[in-house]
C-alpha cells in the first residue's frame, strides 16, 4: 500500500532526542572533570541528580499529568546534569532529590512540559536549594586531582568569594588566589561545573561544530560582562574587579554555554538572542559587584529568562518583500 | 505604633490617587455605545459560533440593533433559535418570523468497510490538508476524509468519530445546525437540512458524480444514478450521476419507500424510532 | 568566484544528488500514452482530436482555451483510444486523451537535424506566436503558461532575464544534465527569450554544486555576448524565484508581488531549451527530463527524457527492480513535490522528477512538543515565524493572527518542517492557514 503524505518528504536527521544527546556529550568532559577533581562525591552528586530527574519526570508525565511518557528525549537527563553541575560536591542525597523536585516538578513539568517552561529547570532548581540550604550550597571541597575517595577532603573557599571578600587595598598572592592557568584547567574550588573551563570550551566548541547552539549567546553574554568589568577595573584598579579571574572562575562559563543558551528559555531569533545575553551579561555584572551574592550567574539568567517572551514579540524577522519593519 | 500609621498612610494615599486616576481614564477613554447592543448580547447564547453569519454574538447583536423590519427578518440566531428571537424581537419591537429549525446532515457513507483505504496517508491528520494533496482514502472524489475536521470546528460536541466507521456522527439532539462543519468540511459533504416533522429526513448519503460503476468501484454504498428513486417522486432530480433529495420532498410519505428502492443503500431515512 | 546568496533563512539539505553524473538517456515508448489536457496552470486545453484520429509526434490533441492556458501537443503517433477521466497522480480523476503507440512517425515540420541552429531570425511577435503554439509551459514546476510570461504587462519593463539553473531540490539532476549536454541551445534559448522581452542581457544562475554544467556554460557564454553565469551557493530554497532574484540582483519581490515588478523574468533553463526548440526547430513542447532516483528502493538511478503521457511505472521498471520495496512514490522534488497515489499516472511537462522512497523514509515522523528552538525561524527564507502559524491554526484557526504573521507569503518551501527537531509539520499548518485565509476572500 503506497503511502501518502505532504511534502516537504525529508527531514533533516537532527531530533528533540538527538539535540538532548548531543548536549550530553557535550557536556561529558565536565562531568569527567568533576569527577576528576572532586572524587567519588562528585560521582554521587551527578548519579543522585540525573536518576531523580528522570524519575521524577516520568513519575509526573505518567501519573499527574497522564500524557505520553516524556522522559524519551532526554531533556530531563540534560536538566539533571546542568543541576548536578551546579552543586558542590558532597551534597547530600536528599537535599539534590529535593532540588530535582523542584526542577522538574516545579520549573518544568508545572508549566507544561518541555518547550513550555518559562525558567530554566536546573537553575530554578539550584536558586531554590542555594536559598534553602545556603550552607551546604556554600561548602565548597578543595578540588583535589584524582584522589578519589576524597574522604579528608579539605574545604576551599571560590576565587569569587575570596574577591568578595577582599578589601581594597590587598593584592592577588596575600588572598592564595589561583593562578590564571591553574583556574582554567581546573583546581578551583565551587560547584561541579565551575572546575575547569576548559573542559566547557570543549563542549561549546562541539555543541558548535554540530550546529547546536549558536555561538552568540556565550559570546555575548561573556564579553558584554567583559566589558562592564573591565571599565569597572580600570577606573578602581582594584584587584577584586580583576576581569580574567571573574571570568575563568565561578559559574560564568557554565552559565553562558550551557545554561543561557537553552533553547526553551532563551530568545529565537538572533537578534533576540544577543539582546538576552548582553542582558545576562549587564546582570552578572551588577550582581557579583554590587551585591551581597559573590555569585551572579543564575540570577541573571533567571531575570533574563523572564524577559524572553517580551524579546520574543519584539524582535521578529523582517517578512521578505514588505518595507515594514513589523 | 507611629511606623504602622504612616504606612497605612503612604500606602492608603497611594490607592487613593491610583483610583482616582483610573476613574479619569476610564471616564475619558469610555466608548458609548447603544445600551440595547449589551441588552441584546445578554439574550444571545454567546458561543460565537458563527452560525448567524456574524463573525461572533456581539457583532450579531449590534447587526440586530442597526436593523430595519425587512433585514431584521433575516437575522437569526440559530443556537437561541425562535425562542431567543422572539425576546430580541420584543426588545427592538420587530416581529420574528417563523425560521425551521436546521440540523446537518452528513451526506457520504464511506466508512472504513464501504470505502476500504486504497493508500496510507500518514501525514497531518487533518481533512482540509489531505484533501488538497489527494481523495479520500477510499480514491473517492467526494468521499469523507475520516480525520474529523468538523470534528474538531463542531463547538457543541455534536460530531463524533465512530471508530467502528472512522467517519462523523451527528447527535441530532446537540446539533443546532450553526453549520460550522458545513463551512469547514474541504468536500462540502455537510448539508443543513430542516429537521423534519418528528425528525422525519430522507436524504441521498453520497456526493459522487462518477459513473455508477467507477463510483461503485471505491465504495460499496454510492449512488449509482439508477434512476429509481426518480421514479417515486418526481421532485427529486438526477445529475451529474447523482442522485439529490430536495428538502421539499415529504420524509413521512416517500422515506421508507426511497431508503427501500434504493439498491446500494445511498438513501439514507430517519425513521421516528432513530429521530 | 562571488558566490551569490540570499541573506535570510534557508536550509542545507544533504544533497542525494546520485544520478548528477550520468547521461541523459531516451526511455523509450510505452504501449499507450495518457496525456492529461491540463497540464498548466489556468483552464483545461480544448479537445480537438477524437476517439479513432490517427495522430503524429507533434500533432496538436488540445487548443489553449483562453489566455491561461497552453496547447497540449501528441507525444506519440497512434491510434487515439479514449477520452475519459482517469485517475491521476492525485487520485482525483482528470481528462485524458489516451492514445495507443504505432511506430514513431514525427510531424514533417519538425526539424529533427542534429544541427544548432544559431541564428534567430524571427521577430518578437513571431517568437511569441511560435512559443505559444508550441505549448510551452514554466517547467519548474509551477506550470505557469511561457508566453503569457513573456509578454510583459502595460507600463512595465524587464530589465533582467534570469535562466534558474539552480535546481536546488534534493535527487532532483534533470535541470543540471540538461545543462551539461545542451549548454549551447539553452544559451540561444535565452538570446530569444531575449529577443522576445526586448532586452540584451541574460544571467544564467548555476549553484556550486554542478561544476561540470558551470565550466560547460562559463566557456560557452564567452562566445554569446550578454550570456553571463552567477554561481549561486548550494543552499535550499536558492531556486525559489524571489530567493533567486534577490541573490542575483539584491531587490527584493514585494509581498505578493511578482519578480517583473522589480524588473526580472525568470525562466527554467528546461524552459529555455524547450524555447529554443520550439523556435529554431519547429518542435512543440511534448517531451523532457525525468530524473528517477531515490535511495534504497532505487537500483539505477538516471535521466530519462521521457514523451509526455508516460505512465511513471514505465520508468519505475526501468529503474527498480523490486517494487514491492517501494513505500511512496514522488512527483517533483522531495521538498515540494506531491505523492502520488497512482503509479500508472502520466508525466507531464512538469514532472522534474519521479522519486522512490523505501518504507522507512515514506514514514513521517511522530510529532513532539516544540521546544521553542527557533530553528523554524531561522530557516524561514521569508521572514515568517511558522512556530506562531501552527499555534495560531492549533488555536481554532485565529485568522486574525494568521493575516497579522503574513502567513499569505509563505513559498512552502517546507525548510521548517525539514529543520524542525520536534518534527512538527509546520508547513502543513502553513498551508491550511493559507487554505483558511484564501476562504475569507
Amino acid at each position: 500500500m503506497l503511502k501518502i503524505s505532504t511534502a516537504p518528504h525529508l527531514n533533516s536527521p537532527l531530533s528533540t532526542r538527538g539535540i538532548m544527546g548531543h548536549v550530553i556529550i557535550a557536556m561529558l568532559p565536565l562531568a569527567f572533570m568533576s569527577i576528576a577533581y572532586f572524587g567519588i562525591s562528585a560521582l554521587e552528586v551527578i548519579i543522585t541528580s540525573v536518576a531523580g530527574c528522570v524519575l521524577f519526570e516520568y513519575l509526573i508525565s505518567r501519573y499527574l499529568m497522564k500524557v505520553p511518557n516524556s522522559t524519551r528525549d532526554l531533556s530531563a537527563v540534560v536538566t539533571g546534569l546542568l543541576l548536578a553541575f551546579n552543586l558542590p560536591a558532597g551534597m547530600p542525597i536528599w537535599m539534590t532529590l529535593v532540588g530535582c523536585l523542584i526542577a522538574i516538578g516545579v520549573a518544568k513539568m508545572a508549566f507544561g512540559g518541555i518547550g513550555k517552561n518559562l525558567f530554566n529547570p536546573a537553575l530554578v532548581g539550584r536558586v531554590f536549594l542555594f536559598i534553602s540550604f545556603p550552607v551546604q550550597m556554600t561548602h565548597w571541597i578543595k578540588p583535589d586531582l584524582f584522589h578519589f575517595m576524597n574522604l579528608d577532603a579539605q574545604t576551599a573557599a571560590t576565587p569569587l568569594g575570596i574577591l568578595k571578600h577582599m578589601d581594597a587595598l590587598s593584592t592577588a598572592s596575600q588572598h592564595h588566589l589561583p593562578q590564571y592557568w591553574e583556574m582554567f584547567v581546573g583546581y578551583t574550588g565551587g560547584s561541579l561545573g565551575e572546575v575547569s573551563t576548559a573542559a566547557i570550551l570543549l563542549g561549546f566548541i562541539y555543541m558548535l561544530w554540530k550546529k547546536i547552539i549558536g555561538w552568540e549567546i556565550p559570546v555575548y553574554y561573556i564579553g558584554t560582562f567583559l566589558i562592564f568589568i573591565g571599565i569597572h577595573w580600570l577606573l578602581t584598579g582594584e584587584t577584586r574587579y580583576e576581569p580574567m579571574t571573574h571570568i575563568l572562575s565561578g559559574g560564568l562559563m557554565l552559565g553562558a554555554v550551557f545554561m543561557a543558551t537553552d533553547y526553551t528559555t532563551s530568545p529565537m531569533t538572533r537578534r533576540g538572542r544577543i539582546i538576552f545575553a548582553i542582558g545576562c551579561g549587564f546582570l552578572t555584572y551588577i550582581i557579583r559587584i554590587y551585591s551581597v551574592y559573590p555569585e551572579g550567574v543564575s540570577f541573571a539568567i533567571l531575570i533574563m529568562n523572564a524577559f524572553v517572551p517580551i524579546i520574543d514579540m519584539t524582535c521578529i524577522p523582517r517578512v521578505f518583500g514588505s518595507k515594514e519593519r513589523k | 505604633m507611629n511606623a504602622i500609621v504612616i504606612n497605612i498612610l503612604i500606602v492608603g494615599g497611594i490607592s487613593f490617587f491610583s483610583a482616582i486616576i483610573l476613574y479619569w481614564v476610564s471616564q475619558k477613554f469610555s466608548v458609548r455605545e447603544n445600551p440595547k447592543i449589551k441588552k441584546i448580547e445578554s439574550l444571545l447564547p454567546n458561543v460565537n459560533c458563527g452560525g448567524c453569519g456574524k463573525a461572533g454574538c456581539r457583532d450579531f447583536a449590534q447587526s440586530c440593533v442597526k436593523a430595519d423590519k425587512e433585514t431584521f427578518a433575516k437575522l437569526y440566531c440559530t443556537v437561541g433559535g425562535q425562542t431567543v428571537m422572539e425576546k430580541i424581537g420584543r426588545e427592538l419591537g420587530f416581529e420574528v418570523a417563523e425560521h425551521e429549525a436546521l440540523v446537518a446532515v452528513l451526506r457520504c457513507n464511506g466508512t472504513c468497510e464501504n470505502a476500504p483505504s486504497k493508500f496510507e496517508y500518514v501525514g497531518l491528520k487533518s481533512c482540509r490538508m489531505a484533501a488538497r494533496i489527494t481523495t479520500s482514502q477510499s480514491e473517492c472524489p467526494t468521499g469523507c476524509v475520516r480525520f474529523g475536521d468538523c470534528v474538531k470546528a463542531c463547538k457543541f460536541g455534536a460530531l463524533k468519530l465512530s471508530k467502528e466507521t472512522g467517519m462523523p456522527v451527528v447527535d441530532t439532539d446537540k446539533c443546532i445546525g450553526c453549520g460550522a462543519c458545513v463551512r469547514i468540511c474541504p468536500k462540502q459533504l455537510f448539508e443543513l437540512r430542516p429537521r423534519g416533522k418528528n425528525n422525519e429526513r430522507v436524504y441521498v448519503a453520497c456526493r459522487n458524480t462518477q459513473k455508477g460503476a467507477e463510483a461503485r468501484k471505491n465504495c460499496k454504498v454510492a449512488c449509482i444514478a439508477c434512476q429509481k428513486c426518480a421514479k417515486i417522486c418526481n421532485e427529486i432530480k438526477i445529475e451529474n450521476n447523482l442522485s439529490y433529495i430536495p428538502s421539499s420532498v415529504d420524509a413521512q410519505k416517500y422515506g421508507k419507500q426511497l431508503a427501500d428502492a434504493c439498491p446500494t443503500g445511498a438513501i439514507h431515512y430517519t425513521g421516528k424510532k432513530e429521530g | 568566484m562571488k558566490k551569490y546568496t540570499f541573506p535570510l533563512g534557508g536550509i542545507h539539505i544533504n544533497k542525494h544528488k546520485r544520478s548528477s553524473g550520468l547521461a541523459i538517456i531516451p526511455a523509450g515508448l510505452p504501449e499507450t500514452v495518457y496525456i492529461p489536457i491540463r497540464q498548466h496552470i489556468g483552464s483545461p486545453a480544448k479537445i480537438l482530436v477524437k476517439k479513432g484520429d490517427k495522430v503524429k509526434v507533434g500533432t496538436l490533441l488540445a487548443d489553449a482555451d483562453g489566455v491561461v492556458s497552453a496547447d497540449i501537443h501528441s507525444s506519440v503517433s497512434g491510434e487515439v483510444i479514449k477520452i475519459d477521466d482517469i485517475i491521476d497522480d492525485s487520485g482525483y480523476p482528470s481528462t485524458m486523451i489516451v492514445i495507443k503507440v504505432e511506430g514513431d512517425d514525427y510531424e514533417p515540420s519538425i526539424d529533427r537535424s542534429p544541427d544548432i541552429i544559431r541564428d534567430i531570425k524571427d521577430d518578437k511577435e513571431t517568437i511569441i506566436k511560435k512559443i505559444q503554439a508550441s505549448g510551452i509551459v514554466g517547467m519548474g514546476g509551477a506550470g505557469f503558461p511561457t508566453p503569457i510570461k513573456v509578454t510583459l504587462p502595460k507600463g512595465k519593463k524587464a530589465e533582467y532575464l534570469i535562466l534558474n539553473g539552480i535546481e536546488c531540490e534534493a535527487y532532483l539532476t534533470a535541470d543540471d544534465r540538461l545543462m551539461v549536454e545542451k549548454a549551447e541551445e539553452i544559451i540561444i534559448g535565452a538570446k530569444i527569450l531575449n529577443k522576445a522581452l526586448g532586452i540584451q542581457n541574460a544571467i544564467i544562475a548555476i549553484d556550486e554544486n554542478k561544476p561540470e554544467a558551470i565550466k560547460v556554460l562559463s566557456e560557452l557564454t564567452r562566445r554569446y555576448v550578454g550570456v553571463n553565469v552567477r554561481v549561486c551557493k548550494s543552499k535550499y530554497p536558492q531556486g525559489a524565484e524571489k530567493q533567486l532574484i534577490k541573490a542575483i540582483t539584491g531587490r527584493e519581490v514585494p509581498s505578493r508581488g511578482l519578480p517583473i515588478d522589480v524588473g526580472c523574468v525568470v525562466q527554467n533553463v528546461g524552459t529555455a531549451y524547450a524555447v529554443y526548440e520550439a523556435v529554431q526547430k519547429n518542435k512543440p513542447l511534448f517531451e523532457r527530463v525525468v530524473t528517477v532516483s531515490g535511495d534504497d528502493a532505487v537500483d539505477n538511478p538516471a535521466n530519462y527524457l521521457v514523451r509526455v503521457g508516460t505512465p511513471a511505472s514505465f520508468l519505475i521498471k526501468r529503474s527498480c527492480s523490486d517494487t514491492s520495496r517501494i513505500g511512496k512514490i514522488i512527483f517533483g522534488g522531495a521538498m515540494m513535490g506531491t505523492a502520488a497515489v497512482n503509479s500508472d499516472a502520466p508525466i507531464t511537462k512538469l514532472t522534474s522528477g519521479v522519486l522512490l522512497l523505501n518504507d522507512l523514509d515514506a514514514q513521517k515522523p511522530q510529532e513532539t512538543a516544540c521546544i521553542r528552538c527557533g530553528k523554524c525561524v531561522e530557516a524561514c527564507p521569508m521572514g515568517l515565524r511558522p512556530f506562531a502559524i501552527a499555534s495560531a491554526i492549533k488555536n481554532n484557526d485565529d485568522l486574525n493572527e494568521l493575516r497579522r504573521l503574513h502567513t499569505l507569503d509563505c513559498i512552502e518551501c517546507g525548510s521548517c518542517a525539514y529543520t524542525c527537531p520536534a518534527k512538527i509539520p509546520l508547513l502543513d499548518y502553513c498551508k491550511l492557514g493559507k487554505i483558511e485565509l484564501r476562504k475569507q476572500k
